[in-house]
């Protein structure tokens, strides 16, 4: 993976200077289901194209966002400070 | 000298000789020739042996595409003796062959022994039985195989670099396309870099003569004058994401981002498959052209040129003018004879293809056929042109696509993407190329790397690996150095015919080709050796005073200063000192700093009081534990979070996270780096550090797990009263910048109480003593904390939701499988950590933690046992590693001071 992520504070940057926080999803607000507790805790849908996903940018202003990219392209579609994406 | 008369497009200097040695003799070249050529002049035919047969070997392409000329180079294997400049004093060595290349002993075993005929499957079908036999195999194997021989003491002198560099636009390739391609590139104003990996610039016109080299002088200097970087000899080795080019020249890698690629990769000659296609002194038309123009040398007395297009007439020409004897060129082609071979009086044969190289060791002739008919001509020097294939390689890893003209019988490409131009037209062969060669006697090689044949070829197709995808796997077909440069085609063309079928329906498929485009030194993947290390404000005192600094993570650290056990009687009896700096230090403030912690930790922060400290572990989602530390009040809105050593950057990330997550009021602030600490411990400990603050350390002033902001030896600190190694103690965070200061106020205040400074290793055997886990050591990422021993810490009955509660209330219903306990050892042996826990025979748990400890005269550790052994008292047996058994019994409670009385005194 080499393409060019655009973090909201510091700009288009080489994706290694940010680590992958993995997929958004959304957390159980209770054990009662157990096995929606287990898909949330071991689960990830691994979408074949657009995902919305956690980014940390490590090497820059060390700050979370959230990034919607095609996983079959690595195209970023849109960038976003947590919770903004559209 | 052995050289034809001066020209223009010479990479020779005439004035200068340079000497080195090849396998210890000592041979002298003109600056400016490459290994290969240098030694070609000399009168050096054979380069170097097979990879499997040992067969002896020639120059074949003198461009860098085939295996051919791989040498050794000043303890460096597998270098490309046609692309190496020469230097003065350099070391060239053979590889693959023993004793010698002149006479091999594997080449005679395979020569002699037609059963030994190692074709295609011959390694999964030859060495299964007797299976015991395989150690012996090998051993054989792995010696017969192989490019060179890597010398383990070898050290390298030289610094491997890599540089970033951004261009508007990069062209990969300096033929005369891409040298067009840059001029207009950069007279538009654009920032243009051009890469090209030949010695020089120009591509095929640099050994097309007279002319060729004028015009490519005159582009490469246009190029230069519009203010084209040209980075040569240098190559490209892939096309990535986000038009990422990694460019190696010499010991540098530059990471090229470029707006925009130019691909402008041209066309590699192919070679002929026939009988002995691999004899020493049968090599391609732009090898003998670039021996003739480049380097003046005269390639052989007697040639004949094998064509299938024009190339080889070219070829032809530049040899008689050589003042080789052409006896003919061989054409498959029907037709007249060609003007400019008239001119020469070279015969031209029309449809006549060739059947067999003659020679032993080297090419004294060929048999060429047309039908039935046969003729059989003498040379030393064979040259094919057998067609070109485009170098599609970039433009795949591109994310383009490729497809194939029929007319032109060449690939071309189909789909460009965006940020991507190809440059400069394909120059395909129009007529039809003879797969490989009937009635000829001995090895038809396809690929040279792998010594691959048409016989190996066909019984992969006949074993039903019907399409090169398949068949590549099985043979190894372009897999060697070469990646399918001098194979891709021809084996294409094999299996074709193998299948019955017309090679312009293009059945067979084709092979991806994948990065790196050259074979490429991993000195130069890996850049210069960093080894980033972190070291605390007092690593020198600790160095200089006999600290045996070892690795901790990312940082250094004294793992004692060589009486380990003196330091731990210390602590014990009355002072000891460590550097605790290396611990993750976080700052939590803002209105919602106690909520967010109260959410982030399996117990309460919300009802702790000012000036208090609290041990806690953080818990992932799934309950497992990830971290521990001490969370101190610092005021209502302020929280002082320490982490352990190699947990600060994960815990910093993990709290922002969830900060980000549930965008609570709070700010997290990493000052690990900014703030010192060492812990004083000991019974002496609050006598010696009274003497240098005003800071009340009573027992009623300051108790157990106070936490509290005081002046020590002048310097502003944060006290916490934590005991992690058992005895009094006060862990003192004070700012970086006045560690040392204060790290040496408190050795001189320790004096009279004869401190010691201790490292690691007592600080592990005092920890264990209190049967104090280390996370990641005692824990793994399977440990949460009910079944750690650790129940008293899980708030089950918090009102709010907590990181991991779920999954906790899941295990709490469960019940627990495994407990992490201590042991006592009963005989006195000390198992290692990692030994097994095992019942009747079978291995139950492990040992995670495991000491003699002096102060109580017995050996102590942790182990995980299963849930119905975890009772105090249950006799347990830990199976060492040296085979030794182990009896041992449980203990739940602290080995050292279980009621805590020494901590709180």
């Amino acid at each position: 993976m080499s393409f060019l992520l655009e973090c909201p504070n510091c700009g288009r940057r080489p994706v290694d200077e940010y680590a992958y926080g993995g997929e958004v999803t959304v957390r159980p607000k209770s054990a009662d289901d157990a096995r929606a507790l287990f898909s949330y805790l071991y689960f990830r849908k691994n979408e074949a194209g657009p995902q919305r996903e956690w980014w940390f940018h490590s090497s820059g202003c060390r700050e979370w966002f959230q990034a919607e990219r095609d996983t079959r392209s690595n195209e970023v579609v849109q960038v976003a400070p947590p919770g903004g994406l559209t | 000298m052995n050289r034809l008369a001066e020209r223009r497009g010479e990479l020779i200097d005439r004035g200068r000789t340079v000497t080195f040695s090849w396998r210890g003799r000592t041979v002298e070249g003109l600056a400016g020739d490459t290994v290969a050529s240098a030694l070609y002049a000399d009168g050096i035919r054979v380069f170097s042996r097979s990879f499997k047969y040992h067969r002896p070997r020639g120059l074949l392409c003198c461009g860098g595409q085939c295996p051919n000329c791989l040498v050794q180079v000043d303890g460096d294997p597998a270098v490309r003796a046609c692309m190496t400049p020469i230097e003065q004093g350099m070391q060239v060595e053979h590889i693959n062959a023993w004793p010698s290349l002149e006479r091999d002993a594997l080449h005679a075993l395979a020569s002699a022994t037609p059963a030994f005929g190692m074709q295609v499957g011959f390694y999964y079908k030859t060495f299964m039985r007797p299976r015991w036999a395989w150690k012996y195999y090998e051993k054989f194997l792995r010696s017969a195989a192989g490019l060179g021989k890597l010398d383990p003491n070898h050290r390298r002198d030289r610094r491997y670099e890599k540089v970033h560099r951004h261009v508007d636009v990069l062209v990969i390739g300096g033929g005369e396309s891409g040298l067009e391609a840059a001029l207009a590139a950069a007279r538009d104003g654009r920032d243009t870099a051009l890469v090209e990996e030949g010695l020089a610039l120009g591509g095929r016109l640099a050994f097309s003569g007279i002319d060729g080299a004028n015009r490519a002088a005159d582009l490469a200097a246009a190029a230069r004058e519009a203010g084209v970087e040209i980075l040569q000899p240098a190559w490209a080795g892939g096309v990535y994401e986000g038009n990422l080019v990694p460019v190696y020249q010499g010991d540098t890698m530059y990471r090229f981002r470029a707006g925009e690629i130019v691909l402008a990769t041209g066309v590699i000659e192919q070679p002929l498959v026939f009988a002995g296609n691999d004899l020493p002194g049968v090599m391609l038309g732009s090898a003998a052209r670039r021996l003739v123009n480049q380097f003046r040398i005269v390639p052989g007395e007697e040639a004949v040129v094998l064509t299938v297009d024009d190339l080889g007439i070219e070829a032809a020409c530049d040899l008689a003018d050589a003042g080789v004897a052409v006896s003919a060129v061989v054409d498959t082609r029907e037709g007249e004879t060609d003007e400019r071979l008239g001119v020469y009086g070279i015969e031209h044969l029309h449809g006549f293809a060739p059947v067999q190289a003659r020679g032993r060791g080297a090419v004294s002739g060929v048999v060429v056929a047309r039908g039935g008919e046969r003729r059989s001509l003498s040379a030393d020097l064979l040259v094919m042109s057998g067609g070109t294939v485009a170098q599609y390689g970039t433009l795949v890893q591109s994310g383009g696509s490729i497809r194939y003209d029929a007319e032109r019988r060449i690939y071309v490409p189909a789909d460009v993407p965006a940020g991507v131009r190809v440059a400069g037209e394909p120059v395909g062969t129009t007529s039809a190329v003879p797969a490989c060669a009937d009635g000829g006697k001995g090895k038809q090689f396809v690929c040279y790397c792998e010594d691959v044949t048409t016989k190996d070829v066909n019984l992969s197709v006949k074993e039903g690996f019907a399409s090169l995808e398949l068949s590549k796997r099985y043979t190894t077909v372009t897999m060697g150095p070469c990646q399918g440069k001098m194979c891709h085609r021809n084996s294409g063309l094999v299996m074709a015919r193998e299948l019955g079928v017309d090679p312009d329906e293009q059945r067979v498929g084709v092979t991806t080709a994948r990065p790196p485009h050259n074979p490429t030194s991993f000195s130069l993947l890996a850049g210069r050796g960093y080894e980033p290390v972190k070291r605390t404000s007092v690593h020198h005192w600790h160095a200089d005073r006999g600290g045996k600094m070892l690795w901790a993570g990312d940082w250094k650290r004294p793992y004692d200063y060589g009486t380990p056990e003196d330091e731990t009687a210390a602590v014990h009896e009355s002072l000891g000192l460590i550097d605790v700096s290396t611990l993750g230090k976080l700052i939590v403030r803002g209105p919602d700093a106690a909520a967010f912690l109260e959410r982030i930790y399996p117990n309460r922060y919300g009802d702790m009081k000012l000036a208090r400290v609290r041990y806690g572990i953080v818990c992932g989602d799934d309950g497992s534990i990830l971290d521990d530390g001490t969370v101190a009040r610092l005021s209502e809105t302020e929280f002082y979070v320490t982490t352990t050593s190699s947990g600060a950057g994960g815990m910093e990330q993990w709290f922002t996270w969830w900060n980000a997550v549930w965008g609570m009021d709070c700010q997290i602030v990493n000052v690990t780096s900014a703030i010192a600490a060492f812990n004083l411990a000991g019974p002496n400990a609050r006598t010696a550090l009274s003497g240098l603050t005003d800071f009340d350390l009573s027992n009623d002033a300051f108790p157990y797990l106070g936490a509290g902001h005081a002046e020590v030896a002048g310097v502003p600190c944060l006290l916490l009263r934590i005991g992690f190694v058992g005895e009094l103690g006060y862990e003192i965070h004070c700012p970086a910048a006045a560690g040392e200061h204060l790290w040496e106020a408190l050795m001189a205040a320790g004096e009279s109480f004869s401190v010691k400074p201790f490292g690691l290793e007592p600080q592990r055997v005092l920890r264990l003593e209190k049967m104090h886990v280390i996370v990641g050591q005692d824990t793994n990422a399977e440990s949460q904390p009910l079944e750690a021993g650790m129940p008293w810490i899980v708030k089950l009955d918090k009102e709010n939701d907590w990181i991991g509660r779920y999954s906790i209330e899941w295990y709490q219903t469960r019940g627990n499988r495994a407990s992490l306990v201590g042991f006592e050892g009963s005989n006195g042996a000390v198992p290692k950590e990692g030994a097994q826990v095992v019942v009747n025979g079978e291995p139950v748990g492990r040992v995670t933690s495991s000491r003699f400890s002096r102060r109580l005269g017995k050996a102590i550790g942790i182990a995980w046992v299963p849930a119905d052994l975890s009772a105090e008292g249950t006799a347990i047996t830990l199976s060492d590693p040296s085979g030794a058994s182990i009896p041992a019994s449980v203990t739940l409670r602290a080995f050292y001071d279980p009621d805590q009385e020494r901590l709180r005194s």
